[in-house]
């Protein structure tokens, strides 16, 4: 079922599910909010960057946590650092999406066990969507990550809770 | 330009008792040892003299010794008794292009060492890093705060030796 499922030909006129056009727009406009931690954040500009083109799948910066539809954890989250991430998180209006970028904030990375002020994975303090593996991942693999995500906001449905 | 055994003799020469040691027979750079209470009125005498000019702290560094005995308490937990915490600094003068090591020491206990972030600048943060990670109490610093770890941190010093990471911090696990 996509989005083009009955098209008449003559007539400007598309028909479609209510569902599939929300899910269809929210996936293709996702802004992200300008954040980025360590090494994997130049990645993530490199994503942005010309050369990868992030906006070519609708990701734009911005810079307010309230006019963004999803963050990209990119890099080691520090026990000081995790509670602002929570509060920039409850910040983002609803619907909002998680990227977990790297081995640092999938589980602590190289810190998991001599690491004393890294929290060992973002998901202790809020919900991933999307885990991205890498050290830090190139920018092809957070391309992937993102159509993931794209993938699984495709399938969302308005009666059934899926997040 | 003076070589360490210049800028000793200089130095135990002008404060005396203040001056410990002299080591140069370890593997590592040698050093001068210098009192905890008089290591500012040292290094501001060093940086400006005629002759020393020392007017660059390169780096200023805290260790936890750690050469004291471990000891048990009734939970198993290790501690280590009696030893001692150190700072080391790096000293140079662009001018004469001499450079030198100075260390001081102070009881794990009640490790106050005087500050000397009003004689360079930049040993402000560097001695609120020592406080910070290794613990020790810089007296007369304009600003001793942690700098890395958050300012609620309450359990202890991490780069020192016996210290034990917390389960929890505001609710969040720590360990893996």
């Amino acid at each position: 079922m996509g989005l083009l499922d009955k098209q008449f030909a003559k007539e400007s006129i598309v028909v479609t599910s209510l569902e599939d056009l929300l899910n269809w727009s929210r996936l293709s406009s996702l802004w992200q909010v300008g954040f980025g931690l360590a090494c994997c954040a130049i990645e993530m500009m490199a994503t942005s960057a010309s050369h990868y083109d992030f906006d070519r799948f609708g990701v734009i910066p911005r810079n307010s946590p309230r006019q963004a539809d999803i963050i990209i954890i990119s890099g080691t989250v520090t026990l000081k650092m995790a509670t602002r991430i929570k509060r920039i998180y409850e910040q983002m209006a609803d619907p909002k999406y998680v990227i977990s970028m790297g081995s640092c904030s999938n589980s602590g990375g190289p810190y998991w066990e001599h690491g004393y002020h890294v929290l060992k994975g973002v998901d202790r303090v809020i919900p991933v969507d999307v885990y991205v593996p890498g050290c830090p991942p190139r920018p092809e693999a957070l391309l992937e990550g993102l159509l993931k995500l794209q993938e699984k906001i495709r399938n969302e449905s308005l009666v059934k809770k899926t997040a | 330009m003076k070589n360490i055994q210049e800028i000793f003799d200089i130095l135990k020469e002008k404060f005396g008792d203040s001056i410990l040691e002299l080591l140069t027979t370890l593997p590592v750079e040698s050093f001068i040892t210098i009192a905890p209470k008089k290591i500012n009125e040292v290094c501001l005498f060093m940086r400006d003299n005629e002759e020393l000019k020392f007017n660059s702290l390169m780096c200023l560094s805290g260790v936890d010794d750690a050469n004291g005995k471990q000891v048990k308490d009734e939970n198993g937990a290790v501690k280590i008794e009696g030893s001692t915490l150190s700072v080391y600094y790096h000293l140079e003068s662009t001018e004469f292009r001499h450079k030198v090591t100075l260390k001081s020491s102070a009881p794990k206990e009640n490790p106050e060492v005087e500050s000397v972030a009003l004689i360079w600048h930049h040993a402000d943060w560097h001695e609120r890093e020592a406080w910070d990670l290794v613990g020790i109490k810089f007296l007369n610093h304009p600003d001793l705060r942690r700098i890395l770890m958050p300012y609620d941190w309450e359990a202890g010093h991490p780069l020192q030796k016996d210290y034990k990471n917390p389960e929890f911090y505001h609710g969040m696990k720590v360990p893996y």
